[in-house]
């Protein structure tokens, strides 16, 4: 089954969508944590292939991706980690472009189809870029899934919509990951442009800490995707406990009706 | 013997004092910013419209009579063009090669990085942004980007590693003199590829008021078109001058140190279409084979950093590699992307010089000539003393391009020598 394929079935099923973000290579235990996060009512999980040079990123990403490295984290170790791990909801890598470019557009793309591995997000690649990857990841059967930003033009934002496989995923603000204590006033209108201009689910990302934000973004949007707010607690030490307790939490504020 | 000014005999030459002329403007890049197969624009889409914006508005105003008058005006009045080239007899006698100098130290704020700057301030007010940020290796970028953000009444935040905070303390505080502000950039090795991706990081965020002023020919389009273009000047006025002093023959050689590589892509710009010998000098660090370096062209392999597709230090997992250099401003593990299509189509080569040879060129130059140059630049006297009689035959004529002075180094360079911290 294809991500987009699950994740509109989700969708239909009348459940707002919630895709959690894990580093990969966190620690030697990390597919566990995975695992523990699947259980816990994921619709889908974001795996990391750290960089050295994650300009997306704020703070906690960034410090996740350099831990993992320290501890031999490879893009190609951890997706044939992943081969193995029989994780029960879809996978899409987070990665920069490029580790793919380095290991090679085809050999990226083989590999992640061998691993099981539905999709891929590469945040510096965008739509003017994406010839060489795309192409080759269409011929792998890996959806490429495509970021629209606050910033982009009507015009873009369409071109975006019909390029995306998988989902789209709308900047919920303006800036790179982290936490933040407020949702974004970028975030309502994210969503809202996305989902008037395609029928693909539309998920918003970046910034969303906690229950109550994701609730507030998922009402302009199929769901929303959880990155630094779940890393931070996995860096705390939380381990896939920490990590499973914090996605139902996140599944409960979503799925709460009032 | 007086060379009659004229400018029929292409023996008219800039002169200190002279107004700035400048030369037609180069070639575009292929489509989306390509030079070959490198270039192009790998950023957050964040970004994209930004850029956009940022390469109609430099088209324009590249083209335009009023923005170049202006533009040559400030760098005439206030940046203190043209600057000399200077023939050095004295190490001339000593190398057995004829030795010029194209005089980038004598500019307001000492290198070549005020062309660029002066050129991005009026793109910023323009565009009607305030605030402009800014990556610093030495300190040369970020004092020339906090001139010209006084100059026009901008805000500046300058982004420096950490590393390059301590040993370019002297510019940090010229800096905060000027009334920018400068953050320490602690993330990864804390030198100029990570002050690179927090400018990157901030401008994410502030893209709608701010202008990112990047220094050096990398990035994504349109930067390293742009700063080429502004740096272009460095190349052009040598070319005549030189002209003028070889009674119309241009240099067999033209040199350069390579950081990013916008002084030698400035230089490279105004010698492409002439038959000298382009030659760029990296930093060698510790020596090639000791790992410790920042030779990106001679070392590296194909990549993407900092939105543009070129040639970067890299581990077998596209990890990037930290570079070393004793100077801070060569410290970069990448390398611009029009000097990646110059080596790959042969019209450029691209050599190195260690640490210990800089040292030794910038005290051969300070000696012989008087001249302290910054580190930087003493890369390419290093490397000219060590190849004067065998890749540079001797009776050669050789302009090297003296990107900055000295005086920013001089601290560490007493520590160096002496192994003594100057009170
Ligand atoms: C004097 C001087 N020369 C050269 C450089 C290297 O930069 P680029 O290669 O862009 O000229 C610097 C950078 O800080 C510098 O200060």
């Amino acid at each position: 089954m294809t991500l987009e394929s699950s994740l509109r079935a989700a969708r239909e099923s009348g459940r707002k969508l919630l895709v959690p973000y894990v580093t990969g290579g966190l620690g030697h235990g990390w597919l566990n944590i995975v695992r523990a996060v699947a259980d816990a009512g994921a619709d889908a999980i974001e795996i990391g292939i750290p960089f050295s040079d994650p300009v997306m990123d704020g703070r906690t990403i960034q410090e996740a991706s350099q831990r993992a490295l320290d501890i031999g984290a490879t893009p190609a170790g951890i997706i044939d980690q992943l081969a193995g791990a029989d994780i029960a909801v879809p996978l899409a890598v987070m990665t920069y472009y490029n580790p793919v470019h380095h290991m090679g557009h085809q050999r990226f793309a083989q590999r992640l189809a061998g691993a099981g591995v539905q999709a891929a997000i590469v945040p510096d690649l965008p739509l003017d870029e994406l010839n060489g990857w795309a192409d080759a990841a269409d011929a792998a059967g890996v959806e490429t899934v495509l970021l629209a930003a606050p910033t982009t033009s009507d015009e873009r934002l369409a071109a975006i919509c019909a390029r995306s496989r998988g989902f789209v995923y709308g900047i919920a603000l303006l800036g790179i990951t982290g936490e933040r204590t407020e949702l974004a006033v970028e975030a309502g209108e994210m969503g809202r442009r996305l989902k008037a201009a395609t029928d693909l689910p539309v998920l918003l990302g970046l910034g969303i800490s906690n229950p109550s934000q994701a609730r507030e973004a998922a009402a302009h949007a199929d769901g929303v995707i959880v990155g630094s707010a779940l890393i931070r607690r996995l860096l705390e030490g939380g381990g896939s406990e920490g990590a499973a307790a914090f996605v139902r939490e996140l599944r409960e504020g979503l799925d709460r009706d009032d | 013997m007086k060379v009659p000014r004229t400018r029929e005999s292409a023996l008219f030459a800039p002169r200190r004092g002279d107004a700035v002329t400048l030369g037609p403007p180069g070639p575009e890049p292929v489509g989306l910013g390509r030079y070959g197969e490198f270039g192009g624009r790998f950023v957050p889409e964040t970004l994209v419209p930004a850029l956009e914006e940022l390469e109609a508005e430099f088209r324009t105003a590249w083209a335009s009579d009023a923005f170049r008058l202006e533009y040559a005006t400030l760098l005439a009045q206030y940046a203190g063009r043209p600057t000399p080239v200077t023939e050095c007899h004295r190490l001339s006698e000593r190398l057995g090669v004829r030795v010029f100098l194209k005089r980038e130290d004598l500019t307001h704020t000492g290198s070549h990085k005020i062309n660029n700057v002066l050129g991005q301030a009026l793109l910023t007010k323009r565009m009607g942004k305030q605030r402009v940020i800014a990556e610093t290796g030495a300190g040369q970028h970020g004092v020339a980007t906090a001139t010209a953000c006084a100059l026009f009444g901008l805000d500046c935040i300058v982004f420096m590693g950490a590393v390059d905070v301590e040993r370019q303390a002297l510019n940090v505080f010229r800096m905060q003199l000027l009334g920018a502000e400068v953050i320490p950039v602690t993330s990864g090795s804390a030198t100029l590829k990570d002050a690179i991706n927090d400018a990157l990081r901030d401008w994410v965020a502030s893209v709608e008021s701010t202008h990112y002023c990047i220094g050096s020919v990398v990035g994504p389009h349109p930067f390293p078109w742009i700063v080429r273009e502004f740096q272009r000047i460095v190349g052009d006025e040598a070319r005549e001058q030189t002209r003028e002093m070889l009674g119309g023959a241009d240099p067999d050689f033209v040199v350069a140190c390579v950081g990013g590589g916008s002084n030698a892509m400035g230089t490279f710009a105004g010698f492409l279409e002439t038959d000298a010998e382009l030659i760029g000098v990296e930093a060698a660090g510790l020596g090639l084979e000791s790992g410790r370096h920042g030779a990106s062209v001679s070392r590296g392999v194909p990549g993407a950093l900092h939105g543009a597709r070129s040639l970067y230090l890299q581990d077998e997992d596209g990890q990037i590699l930290e570079a070393h250099s004793i100077s801070a401003g060569l410290d970069y593990p990448g390398v611009g992307p029009e000097h990646a299509a110059l080596a790959a189509d042969g019209r450029a080569s691209y050599d190195s010089a260690t640490d210990a040879e800089a040292l030794a060129g910038l005290q051969e130059l300070c000696a012989t000539e008087g001249i302290m140059p910054a580190l930087e630049p003493a890369h390419a006297i290093g490397w000219l003393m060590r190849e004067a009689g065998k890749r540079v035959p001797l009776g050669s004529t050789v302009l090297v391009t003296l990107s900055g002075r000295g005086d920013k180094d001089a601290m560490q360079v007493a520590e160096l020598l002496t192994g003594e911290t100057l009170a």
